[in-house]
């Protein structure tokens, strides 16, 4: 044996791969101790805090204002003065022009932004940075080119602001919400008062530096932090043309009946329980993808996401097989690790919410499965769940669930899957999997959904309309159907929605 | 019994029982699916973990014209002892070669765990008549040749003779005898995922112990979605039958970069299982030294000059 065998000998083939962990730096971003209140262009002491935190390990992040009926009273006058006195009456060109630099400064900060956005949030880091970041600026870009065609995109309209918006956004994409909300009502020539959701205000609060490094005059954009307390009064108040809400379909209705006969505007974009559709012929592998894309992206903090998974009956158990085991290779853990799929419940309340829903499940009779993943002790955390033998009438198959938690359910015909599919007082969302293109569309008729996905779910573009049925909510984001809710138009009425 | 009708042309692909359906393959998906796969950050020990076993599974190939004894001699050698100065540094899988290379790289290689893989059946085109790639194949491993790199006939694959493309795999296993058969599907000729699919289980079906993307000598030859695509074809293989299959990606991959890439995805998709040379090759002639080079400034924190790396 020469020296090189026994050399081989010595060292055979290791067995085990373990990814070494790989942490996105924390430094890129610097945190306040404190922060305010963002009105008129000034920070304003806020009369009272609370502490935002990670919810990765709970670790204690910075204070944040816990807005006042004054404070929020406040930022609606500074936003009404800033339209009055300027914002209304610079050229469309100009309102391009800072939204096209919110956008640039976007691209450049986006390492920064993603990371805190991960951080405050618990989505892991290639989903902001991949996701997030290019869309929020994406959608920047796309609204800075509307502004000085609003006349092309309503033709014979002659469209016109609508004054002050009010903007409440939910925690589960935070300055991507911010950017769909945003972006239109200042392209159509409004100001804002926008409230981030309680547990992820930071991006928000960062954002007030882009405002302030893209120049954009003092007040068109107020940024007010708190909780649902804080809401209340931005819808409330008197001098509010027009509320933007994207949250829970509870909050939506609370919302609705307060603004019956004010005469504001209202859109709201709440919850779902969508279908993800396979069909026999559908491409397995990359349906496969397609539903832990749809279901575990942002550990299903996503209010289309594809929750409920309707497989043709003849192909129910490959599918099932190989999800369950391309579950096993999803890395759940540290949400600023690149290597990071599924990261952080993004709340205590929110975790609480889920577990108790998934017991729920068992208790009614669906069995769990689970792979097997170690979850970091601290923090807040759920396994990527899968639920089979699931009943139409359970709860799990029912209602929102908003975490990493799919309920698997059959069908046997297409009329059956539309059935199903559309047996639900949601309608934002739907997809569809099969080879057969006439299949596609005949199923989009049918579905009651805002999207349909057809073989790839959670695709955004800013150039694409976003909106719910029936309770899902009522009003598009994107596209230039977007616009339309920040618009009024000369010689019509113009609709509550 | 009643005998079963003939089928029409188109579905006379004889399939065992117990493969899986055919099905299909979402171009956009899968490539979604591959760079999404490629993006993984892989660090430190993870990184040398992955290098180390890209020169385990290398094929370090020459297939040239101007190939000689002399040319196969040094690539032998480097084979053997890719990093003379690190002998931690492993040996490769095997050297591939041109049928009339092989004594000469079965001498060179004589003592060591390095095999010897020969092209064969009319290497690159396959439009020889099935006799002459017979011929040539038992003349290889009669040479001794360890492993065959045979292609398959697109001329037949693409209109339609799917079964003479199966037969002609049959045959080319049977006269490999104990030699590993590697079946290259020339995934640039194929045109669509779909065809390579199908390419794939129908080269399992007919006994492949390997599939291989690609001959090398076309552009477009091994990218990480057609990879994908054909480790999902031998996953299904493998949770119908158990039988497992192995896989090459060659042409195209020059980086050390790539290859960790490569074997994020086979570890992703077929798992650890499959880590091994006995179930992957990279096929590569420019690959070896750049994963040499990046071995050695894993292990000693600094990129060394390239004039440090034997060319062979």
């Amino acid at each position: 044996m020469t020296e090189l065998e026994r050399k081989q000998e010595r060292t055979p083939v290791p067995k085990e791969w373990t990814y070494a962990p790989a942490p996105e730096a924390r430094d890129v971003v610097s945190l306040r101790e404190r922060y305010g209140h963002f009105v008129g262009g000034e920070w304003i002491d806020p009369a009272e805090s609370y502490t935002t935190i990670s919810p990765a390990d709970e670790e204690p992040l910075a204070e944040v204002g816990q807005a006042t009926p004054e404070e929020v009273a406040a930022a609606v006058t500074a936003a009404r003065d800033a339209f009055e006195n300027g914002w209304s009456e610079i050229s469309p060109a100009e309102r391009a022009k800072y939204l096209f630099r919110i956008a640039r400064i976007l691209q450049e900060r986006s390492r920064e932004f993603a990371v805190l956005e991960s951080l405050n949030g618990g989505k892991p880091i290639k989903e902001s940075r991949d996701v997030d970041l290019p869309l929020a600026a994406a959608h920047f870009f796309y609204y800075a080119g509307w502004a000085d065609k609003l006349e092309y995109a309503f033709p014979n309209r002659r469209p016109r602001p609508l004054g002050v918006a009010g903007q409440i956004i939910p925690w589960n994409f935070p300055l991507l919400m911010l950017a769909w909300k945003i972006a239109p009502a200042l392209a159509a020539g409004n100001t804002v008062v926008l409230k981030p959701a309680e547990t992820t205000p930071l991006s928000a609060l960062l954002f007030c530096d882009v405002v302030r490094q893209a120049e954009i005059p003092a007040g068109v954009v107020n940024i007010v932090t708190g909780d649902g307390r804080t809401g209340v009064e931005i819808v409330k108040a008197e001098d509010v043309d027009k509320i933007a809400f994207t949250g829970s379909t509870e909050v939506g209705k609370a919302i609705q009946r307060e603004l019956a006969g004010s005469g504001k505007k209202l859109t709201l974009e709440l919850g779902g329980k969508a279908a993800n559709i396979i069909f026999d012929d559908a491409a397995l592998d990359q349906a496969v993808e397609g539903i832990v894309n749809g279901i575990y992206f942002n550990q299903g903090h996503v209010c289309c996401a594809g929750s409920r998974l309707l497989v043709q009956e003849s192909i129910y158990e490959p599918v099932v097989e190989k999800l369950k085991r391309r579950l096993t290779t999803l890395r759940v853990g540290d949400p600023l690790d690149k290597n990071t799929d599924v990261g952080a419940i993004n709340s205590k309340q929110q975790l609480e919410k889920i577990q108790e829903l998934v017991s729920s499940g068992e208790e009614e009779g669906a069995e769990i499965y689970q792979p097997p993943c170690r979850l970091p002790e601290k923090g807040y955390w759920f396994a990527p769940t899968v639920f089979t033998n699931v009943a139409q009438s359970y709860r799990i198959a029912q209602e929102e669930i908003f975490g990493p938690v799919l309920s698997i359910l059959t069908f046997r015909t297409p009329e059956e899957a539309v059935e199903k599919a559309n047996n639900t007082p949601y309608g934002l969302s739907a997809g569809v999997w099969t080879e057969k293109g006439s299949r596609i569309l005949w199923m989009a008729e049918r579905l009651r959904a805002g999207v349909v996905w057809a073989n790839t779910y959670n695709r955004f573009d800013p150039s694409s309309p976003f909106g719910g049925y029936k309770e899902s909510g009522f009003g598009r984001e994107g596209g230039r159907h977007g616009l339309e809710p920040y618009l009024q138009f000369d010689g019509s009425e113009t609709f509550g929605g | 019994m009643a005998q079963a009708p003939v089928l029409p042309r188109g579905f006379e692909l004889p399939l065992e029982p117990r493969l899986p359906r055919i099905g299909s393959v979402d171009a956009v998906a899968l490539e979604e699916r591959a760079a999404s796969l490629a993006r993984r950050s892989i660090k430190r020990d993870a990184k040398v973990f992955a290098l180390d076993l890209a020169v385990r599974m290398m094929d370090l190939t020459t297939l040239e014209g101007q190939d000689t004894p002399g040319k196969v001699a040094a690539l032998a050698s480097k084979a053997i002892r890719p990093d003379p100065s690190d002998l931690d540094v492993p040996s490769v899988a095997a050297i591939c070669v041109y049928p009339n290379l092989v004594p000469t790289a079965v001498s060179r290689v004589e003592g060591s765990t390095v095999k010897v893989a020969s092209v064969a059946t009319a290497f690159p085109s396959g439009q020889s008549p099935l006799e002459a790639k017979l011929e040539e194949v038992r003349w290889v491993v009669e040479h001794r040749a360890d492993e065959v790199d045979m292609v398959i006939d697109r001329g037949a694959f693409l209109s339609g003779r799917y079964a003479k493309v199966y037969d002609e795999i049959v045959r080319v296993k049977e006269a490999c005898g104990d030699a590993h058969l590697k079946v290259i599907l020339e995934v640039a000729e194929l045109g669509t995922y779909d065809n390579v699919r199908r390419a794939s289980l129908l080269a399992m079906a007919a006994g492949a112990d390997f599939i291989k993307t690609s001959t090398g000598k076309l552009p477009g030859a091994a990218t990480l979605p057609v990879t994908l695509c054909m480790l999902e074809a031998i996953r299904d293989v493998y949770e119908e039958t158990g039988r497992m299959v192995g896989m090459k990606p060659a042409g195209g991959i020059r980086q050390a970069k790539q290859a960790v890439q490569y074997l994020v995805q086979l570890h992703e998709t077929l798992g650890p299982a499959w880590l091994t040379p006995d179930l992957y090759r990279l096929g590569a002639s420019s690959l070896l030294n750049d994963v040499l080079m990046q071995l050695r400034k894993e292990k000693t924190g600094a990129y060394q000059s390239p004039d440090y790396f034997t060319v062979d």
